[in-house]
């Protein structure tokens, strides 16, 4: 037998390139849209509602089913039951009244598109107006009219507080230590209100969904999706479906952000198929409705007070936060959740009162978008630390240094947060800007400035959100490893090979994790949300790899008649350190071994099965936030900008920009750098252009040319990111995610960097050229 | 409704397809002919997701009616590999990490093509702008600039 050569590289730590990248870059990569059905696949468009607020006093749509082509219309008195994540509070099809611009109320199912979206015209939905809640703050108050009379009914999980009878849907508080008894020790105080519009994800696949059900009970759900098993979950408990019998095939999906997280419009497709079964019924959404239907990140109003010491020790803060929820908070109260638990940012307050509060409006309904409610707290802490280091006349990099979270300290809701790299990413990135250098702008007409922010953020999910990964061996030395979370992009296909094969020991080559996530045959996964994946997931997959490493060594040592404690897997190969025997896997990990008389066999096929889940997340008080451990950590770092402002248009030229953060331990350092840079330029895009236009409860702005995302031209050619590793105690080799936390600090870093350049704070984005030089005017820098 | 029944070249392959008078050439690719590496994003001119060479200029292809490419040479992304060798933007695209969700890949490596072939050295702003109409959400851009720049000076080189 050959001696194997040790592997003396680690794959973990490694740069390899993406697992799916040939499929993506050949046109063979197969997304929910490319699936060919043939010729019995019917399609389905939506009636939507053109009112914010109304009564349905009547839906009439006899003249549809008499269109040649339609073959069914729903509505919401077909689908009486709730659906919903957290709060549940939706139907499938708005049943006795509207609550936003773009509700569903009906949906037709015909033969071709054209004939179904002709048939939404025959049909008549009789409304009688109501008043709508356009404002959050408003909202919360007690002459709002109430959006949800039947809140007190809706099922929810402990840790979501509604308020009855009103329209906060959740209200979550902090108290600890005394804010009143801290202000009059303080040397310097802010306060200032800050105001975040909503914004959409776009992604540039929409979202589409394709449903069958047939006559033995059976329904599958083909559909663009980052939550394949919180959708079966939850539809199947909606329209009463064994999980057994439903069955979601999620292919790759072409960018998510939190928008195709829980359920959203492929609730549709699935209740149309149910009535109409044994044919594929298919629902994409046109662009159009992907803007104004479609989850939003909820707008927020966050009314900051914070105050420090004459030495620059933060004190104080009191944060209150109105998130506009917008006409359903089924996912969106639990951005209001994290909002409050991490609403001091990654700072050490020792006196805290929070209120973060949930509001129902009659806008679209907010939810989850990549940062789950941390780049929009982020745009008013981040701002108000540099606002109250000027006012104490401290350097801010220094008052950030100060003041940022370290590992023991004690957060705003008891937890003892674990080691943290954020002052070395601090460090890195005022070092790369080289903070406090006032330099020179390119032209007479331009301002210079810098800015940085930092940003914390945890993963948001429920206490007990799970993972589960198989690993299967092949008799040619390849292995397949199944998992439930989705490549979104985001190179988690990627990563979990990495993880397998350095577990295992075998080369990455021989390592495959591919699509689809299909839960009949793929573990459970809870979603792909929270840059969880890397840490849960991995967990799962890395126990899976040691469970198949540990029946391997075992067939092994059985055959040698020697310890497994004096094998291991190197290579492919399992070698003895006490004998230096040893056997490539592919020999028997299918086949076994024959025992050593050659009477009979040893072992058989090798599946390793690994699960995770977080057990020490404790409740937090309703009344004061308090708890053991809130969450189960936090990635941390910095982040910011030097720009130049031409003082003739108002417009920001990005010159540079520069992000650190602390990843635990890079699997694959260049998909982090990755996620660093996409982040930063998806934030720097909403702190720049994005908002959605809501006039009346309508969106104003629903397409490209209207709703302005970033493109090549607008982004700083040099972008430099830092990676920062300091391990995660549970993560796999250490690891944390980072695939949200890049997009947290880039508004509030844009808007130092601005006040930086001007002398003029201009608090709430976006920042246009139009509103820059509006400030500019006003403040006397331009006339 | 018009029918009318075209011929066309998709990818060096001589194509004759029936077709609805409203029927765009991003639809014809897709449904007809089973080419669904192009894709759909807007369907209507503004994300570039669908963008094919029509006789060697790029185009929208949800902006191009199929009736209008009777006799067009077309050119996808299935169509960018000769004999199996991957085009030299896909290639670069691919060793710099600039893919992620791959959604808007097909259409910026056929602008990056289109680029290249009318101007095999383009400067760092003319990179930019080939590729302003091509929206991409997840990799911020940089890194598919910088595998335009390395496929140029890589052809650069192969021609010289």
């Amino acid at each position: 037998m050959a001696i194997a050569q040790a592997s003396t590289s680690s794959v973990v730590g490694k740069s390899v390139k993406r697992i799916d990248v040939q499929e993506k870059v050949t046109g063979a990569a197969q997304y929910t849209d490319d699936i060919a059905f043939g010729n019995a696949l019917h399609h389905c468009r939506v009636k939507r509602s053109p009112h914010p607020h109304a009564l349905i006093k009547k839906i009439n749509y006899d003249k549809a089913l008499l269109i040649p082509g339609v073959k069914l219309v729903v509505t919401g008195e077909d689908f009486p039951e709730y659906v919903g994540l957290y709060l549940q509070d939706r139907n499938i099809f708005a049943r006795d009244r509207v609550r936003f611009v773009g509700e569903g109320v009906a949906a037709v199912v015909a033969s071709t598109e054209e004939i179904a979206e002709k048939a939404l015209d025959a049909i008549d939905v009789e409304y009688e107006l109501l008043q709508p809640v356009l404002d959050p703050e408003f909202g919360a108050s007690k002459e709002a009219p109430i959006i949800h009379p039947d809140l007190e009914k809706y099922e929810h999980p402990n840790f979501i507080f509604p308020v009855n009878g009103t329209n906060m849907a959740n209200h979550f508080k902090i108290r600890k230590g005394d804010t009143e008894a801290a202000w009059p020790q303080c040397a310097a105080i802010v306060e200032h209100t800050f105001r975040i519009p909503q914004v959409q994800h776009v992604p540039i696949e929409p979202h589409v969904a394709i449903a069958k059900a047939e006559e033995n009970g059976q329904v599958t759900l083909w559909a663009s999706t980052q939550s394949p098993f919180a959708q079966r979950a939850l539809l199947a408990k909606s329209l009463h479906i064994p999980e057994s019998d439903f069955r979601v095939i999620a292919p790759l999906i072409g960018g998510g952000f939190g928008c195709k997280a829980g359920v959203t419009m492929e609730a549709i497709p699935v209740a149309a198929a149910l009535k109409l079964k044994g044919v594929p019924i298919k629902l994409l959404l046109t662009r159009e409705e992907e803007f104004y239907t479609n989850f939003v990140r909820q707008g927020l109003v966050i009314k900051l007070k914070v105050g420090c010491d004459k030495d620059g020790n933060l004190l104080a803060m009191e944060n209150t936060m109105y998130w506009d929820g917008g006409a359903y908070t089924e996912y969106g109260v639990n951005v209001t959740r994290a909002g409050g638990y991490s609403s001091t940012g990654p700072y050490d307050i020792p006196n805290m009162r929070t209120d973060s509060i949930c509001v129902y409006t009659n806008h679209p309904v907010g939810g989850a978008y990549r940062g789950f409610g941390m780049a929009e707290l982020h745009t008013g802490v981040g701002q108000i630390m540099d606002m109250l280091a000027d006012k104490i006349g401290m350097d801010r990099t220094e008052f950030h240094l100060r003041n940022c979270v370290r590992g023991g300290d004690v957060l705003a809701t008891g937890m003892v947060i674990h080691e943290v790299g954020l002052p070395e990413c601090i460090d890195k990135v005022a070092r790369a800007l080289k903070l406090g250098e006032k330099e020179a702008p390119s032209a007479p007409n331009k301002l210079r400035g810098k800015g940085i922010a930092l940003a914390w953020k945890a993963p948001a999910m429920p206490p007990n959100a799970g993972s589960s990964a198989l690993v299967k061996m092949n008799a040619d030395g390849t292995v397949n490893v199944s998992v439930g979370g989705q490549e979104l992009g985001q190179g988690t296909f990627t990563a979990m090979a990495q993880i397998a094969a350095e577990s295992l020991g075998v080369p990455y080559e021989a390592v495959k994790v591919l699509g689809p996530i299909d839960t009949r045959y793929s573990p459970y996964e809870w979603q792909t949300v929270a840059s969880r994946l890397t840490w849960s997931m991995g967990n799962a997959v890395r126990n899976a790899a040691l469970d198949a490493k540990k029946k391997i060594l075992d067939i092994v040592a059985e055959a040698w008649n020697e310890k497994p404690e004096d094998l291991d897997i190197k290579d492919g190969y399992v070698i003895s350190y006490k004998t230096e025997e040893s056997i490539e896997i592919k020999d028997f990990v299918v086949y076994g071994l024959p025992k050593a008389d050659d009477q009979g066999w040893l072992g058989g096929p090798i599946v390793g099965a690994g699960s995770f889940m977080p057990t020490y997340v404790t409740g937090l008080d309703a009344e004061t936030g308090q708890g053991e451990r809130a969450v189960v950590h936090y990635t941390t770092g910095a982040q910011g900008l030097d720009i130049e402002i031409d003082k003739d248009t108002g417009r920001i030229t990005v010159l540079y920009a520069a992000s650190a953060f602390d990843v635990g331990k890079a699997i694959n350092p260049d998909m982090v750098r990755q996620q660093m840079e996409g982040g930063f330029v998806q934030g720097l895009s909403s702190a720049m252009f994005e908002e959605c236009q809501l006039v009346g409860g309508e969106m104003r702005n629903p397409s490209f040319v209207d709703y302005r995302i970033a493109t090549a031209i607008d982004v700083p050619e040099k972008i430099d990111t830092f990676i920062v590793e300091t391990a995660q105690d549970d993560g796999p080799f250490g690891a944390r995610g980072i695939g949200e936390h890049p997009l947290v600090p880039v508004i509030a870093a844009l808007a130092n960097a601005i006040y930086d350049a001007t002398g003029v704070r201009i608090t709430n984005p976006p920042f246009s050229a139009e509103k820059i030089y509006m400030a500019l005017l006003e403040a006397g820098v331009v006339n | 409704m018009s029918y009318h029944r075209i011929t066309l070249k998709v990818n060096g392959s001589l194509e004759v397809v029936d077709i609805s008078g409203n029927m765009t050439l991003l639809q014809m690719l897709r449904e007809k002919l089973a080419l669904t590496g192009t894709k759909n994003g807007c369907a209507s001119g503004e994300c570039g997701a669908c963008t094919v060479l029509m006789n060697g200029d790029a185009v929208n292809s949800c902006m191009v009616l199929a009736a209008e490419c009777d006799g067009a040479e077309i050119i996808t992304v299935e169509g960018l590999a000769k004999n199996g060798e991957m085009d030299v933007v896909q290639k670069t695209l691919v060793d710099l990490g600039a893919v992620q969700c791959g959604f808007c890949t097909p259409g910026v490596l056929i602008s990056a093509r289109a680029l290249l072939n009318r101007n095999p050295h383009p400067t760092e702003f003319e990179i930019r702008d080939a590729l302003s109409g091509n929206l991409c959400r997840c990799t911020g851009y940089n890194r598919i600039v910088e595998a335009v720049k390395v496929a140029a000076e890589i052809e650069g080189q192969e021609g010289a």
